[in-house]
């Protein structure tokens, strides 16, 4: 409970109820003030934040790691090159750059992509380094026999919106895309997944279905696959996404947050 | 139309309109580049503001930014417009309204007298004239005060709003934070929490939770769920104790309309809530947020910089005597206010022109992790409006919120500046944190005992279920 011998600080007697939220309570005090530790602490987790944001996406290991499922990438860029602009200019990142659109355009698939897969680092590259390949494992293994994810496309300083452009290009009936979210002080690497029924360019967020917070100790890879593939199917039964396909996936959404407050 | 243009030596410098002087005249921010309406070299920004300064406040009513006929933020604020008081300051351009302002003749009741006659672009113009310092000095002279279970609003009192979030809405997990934040002596402006469902029955729950912490513990202070307005009308209907009826607002009508409200839907929740007749010191019913850059991220701003938008704002939200209006300042991310020095001069503009208009405004003072800010930023933000005479602040465990994924002010804040400044909390709730022990006789907040009378009966919520 308490204290090395010099430390003054004085701990709050409530310790036994900072078992029921990740949130900073019980934290103790000096005078009125923050005890040295903890502003420690939280220096270092916006730390770990700021480096999720700044930390460029290593395309190459990404590509290698898909590979190993057998998948095989396309890489293109944004309209924003470097991070600063990426992060001022929204609308940049939401487009391809002309050479990436070229490329694409220039590329022959052996099938028309009925679900087209966009992996884009989004805010958090530390996201996909470290949950793209598992979630991935998780959709081939629960998806329908016939189809076809064999190839998917990485996008650097991308935007949800980019999938869309992509989407046109390779006529995807339907795009997911996997993207590094906002990170939180205490959720450096959050994943969201992003459906869009017959992308094309100028589609809007109430087109899109999202799925956020997937990470072992948010969403897992295994309940995020199945709600994504669940409102995959119903898209292309409704031919619609957005705010019109509703998600009534809840059994599942209710386990996975009994899941988080009973790991709490 | 006027004509707007100002030489400076041989060049001369041409403005198309007074919407594009006060875009041009405001201070550097990622928004306004992001709109395509910033000035285009550091020569042309001063430049406008020496062209604005000559604007008389007249003009202002003469040529609307945003047209008449389009928008029902202009109709409510030229029809709701005060000329009697405006007449004390019809002679002044907007230059000599800035020097009238910091001038000793604005004292606080003058400043009161008038507030109804200035409009939203007329604030902003002049703060767009002014230094950090003299947004502090002119806010400080403005008082607004407030009620509901509590006096919100005094000089040299600063509140805090207790937001327990939690990201699944635990019952255990929101009343912890709330305990924690009630024995830090926080909560006097309101217990708010932002829910993560938009399911009414667990919505109501939320209610029910908060309500019996206040009633348990008798509290004078208020609750608030921040989900969308329609949602606490119909909670309203099925029984729900309302307190405080939130929304988000813009200052825009099709900004509005991208957040699913009008002006008359507002009215509708105002007098909802004033049916429960809840209050006991005052009627104050409603808590609304703003924050810059909303109006262009919704494509709703027609060319206008978004610190005016944000005035606009303010407008609305006078409409509707809240109890308390927030500036989320730093929430929206880089694209539109990109790093510590635009996220402090923002807070102090906001806080400026809200309290000039009559409005009881607080600061969210926060930021975002793809910001170029930390907590120091937070630290000089807080300190400058704690000093300006900021209404209220937020109180979150830790200033970390695990349910927004942002970064804001803490419990421990609070109490440096109240420490710092001589400020005090609601003299109601002062009342109370005595009462309890939370405060000693000196008014210090003071660490509590494992026999705390709130320790020894905890929120149901937190008695261990076998």
């Amino acid at each position: 409970m308490s204290n090395k011998p010099l430390d003054i600080s004085t701990p709050d007697p409530w310790q036994q109820i900072k078992s029921y939220t990740r949130a900073r309570i019980a934290l103790g005090r000096v005078g009125s003030s923050l005890p040295t530790n903890e502003v420690l602490d939280f220096g270092l987790a916006h730390a770990m934040a700021r480096d999720a944001v700044h930390l460029a996406l290593d395309v190459e290991a990404l590509a290698a790691q898909i590979e190993s499922l057998n998948i095989t990438s396309i890489q293109v860029c944004s309209k924003a090159q470097y991070r600063p602009t990426y992060l001022l200019r929204p609308d940049l990142g939401r487009q391809l750059s002309l050479e990436s659109a070229a490329h694409l355009r220039a590329t022959r698939f052996s099938t028309p992509f009925k679900l087209l897969i966009v992996v884009g680092d989004g805010l958090s590259s530390l996201a996909i380094e470290r949950h793209v390949r598992p979630l991935l494992a998780e959709i081939q293994q629960q998806k329908p026999d016939n189809w076809n994810i064999d190839s998917l496309v990485i996008a650097s300083q991308a935007r949800v919106a980019i999938a869309d452009e992509i989407g046109e290009i390779l006529g995807a009936t339907i795009t997911a895309m996997l993207i590094g979210e906002r990170p939180g002080l205490s959720s450096p690497d959050s994943l969201g997944i992003y459906l869009t029924y017959q992308p094309k360019v100028g589609l809007n967020d109430a087109n899109r279905n999202c799925i956020s917070n997937v990470r072992p100790e948010g969403l897992s890879y295994a309940a995020a696959a199945k709600k994504m593939l669940w409102l995959i199917q119903q898209a292309l039964y409704l031919k619609v996404s957005g705010v019109a396909l509703k998600d009534e996936s809840d059994v599942a959404e209710i386990e996975v947050s009994k899941q988080i407050s009973d790991a709490l | 139309m006027a004509n707007y243009q100002h030489t400076v030596g041989t060049h001369s410098y041409q403005f198309a309109d007074l919407k594009q002087v006060m875009a041009k005249a405001s201070p550097a921010r990622s928004g306004d580049y992001l709109a395509g309406v910033a000035a285009e070299t550091y020569a042309e920004r001063v430049v406008a503001r020496m062209c604005l300064a000559e604007v008389p406040l007249s003009r202002f009513l003469d040529e609307l930014l945003i047209p008449y006929e389009v928008d029902e933020v202009t109709r409510l604020i030229i029809d709701t417009h005060n000329q009697q008081a405006f007449s004390e300051i019809s002679h002044l351009t907007v230059g000599d309204f800035r020097n009238w302002l910091l001038s000793d003749a604005a004292d606080s009741a003058t400043l009161q007298r008038i507030s109804s006659g200035i409009t939203p672009e007329m604030a902003a113009a002049v703060s767009k004239l002014m230094r950090n310092q003299d947004l502090i000095l002119v806010a400080k002279k403005c008082h607004v005060t407030t009620s509901f279970r509590n006096t919100i609003g005094l000089p040299n009192h600063l509140s805090v709003r207790l937001q327990p979030n939690h990201p699944t809405d635990d019952m255990r997990g929101i009343a912890a934070s709330m305990l924690d934040g009630l024995l830090y002596g926080a909560g006097d402006a309101v217990i708010g929490i932002n829910p993560a469902t938009d399911s009414l029955p667990a919505l109501m729950d939320l209610y029910y939770m908060v309500d019996d912490v206040i009633n348990q513990y008798a509290i004078p202070t208020q609750s608030c769920i921040l989900t969308h307005v329609t949602n606490q009308i119909q909670l309203i209907e099925r029984g729900a104790p309302v307190d405080l009826v939130f929304q988000s607002i813009a200052g825009t009508e099709k900004a509005n309309q991208s957040f699913g409200i009008t002006i008359a839907l507002l009215k509708e929740a105002q007098s909802a809530a004033h049916s429960l007749n809840r209050g006991t010191v005052g009627n104050n019913v409603m808590y609304f947020e703003t924050g810059q850059g909303s109006a262009l991220s919704a494509n709703a701003n027609f060319g206008v910089d978004q610190q005016t938008c944000e005035a606009r704002a303010y407008a609305v939200a006078r409409h509707l005597s809240p109890l308390l209006t927030n500036t989320v300042v730093g929430f929206i991310g880089p694209e539109y206010l990109y790093d510590g020095k635009q996220i402090i001069r923002a807070g102090l503009e906001d806080h400026f022109c809200g309290k000039l208009l009559g409005v009881p405004l607080g600061c969210d003072v926060c930021y975002t992790n793809h910001a170029e800010a930390d907590q120091d930023d937070m630290d000089t933000l807080m300190t400058l409006l704690a000093t300006a005479g900021l209404t209220f602040m937020m109180g979150i465990p830790g200033a970390d919120d695990i349910m927004l994924n942002y970064q804001t002010t803490s419990f421990h804040d609070a109490l440096y500046l109240r420490k710092v400044l001589g400020l005090k909390a609601a003299p109601e709730f002062e009342a109370w944190l005595k009462k309890m022990q939370i405060m000693n006789a000196n008014g210090q907040v003071q660490p509590i005992s494992p026999a705390h009378h709130m320790l020894q009966n905890m929120p149901k919520q937190l008695l261990k279920v076998g």
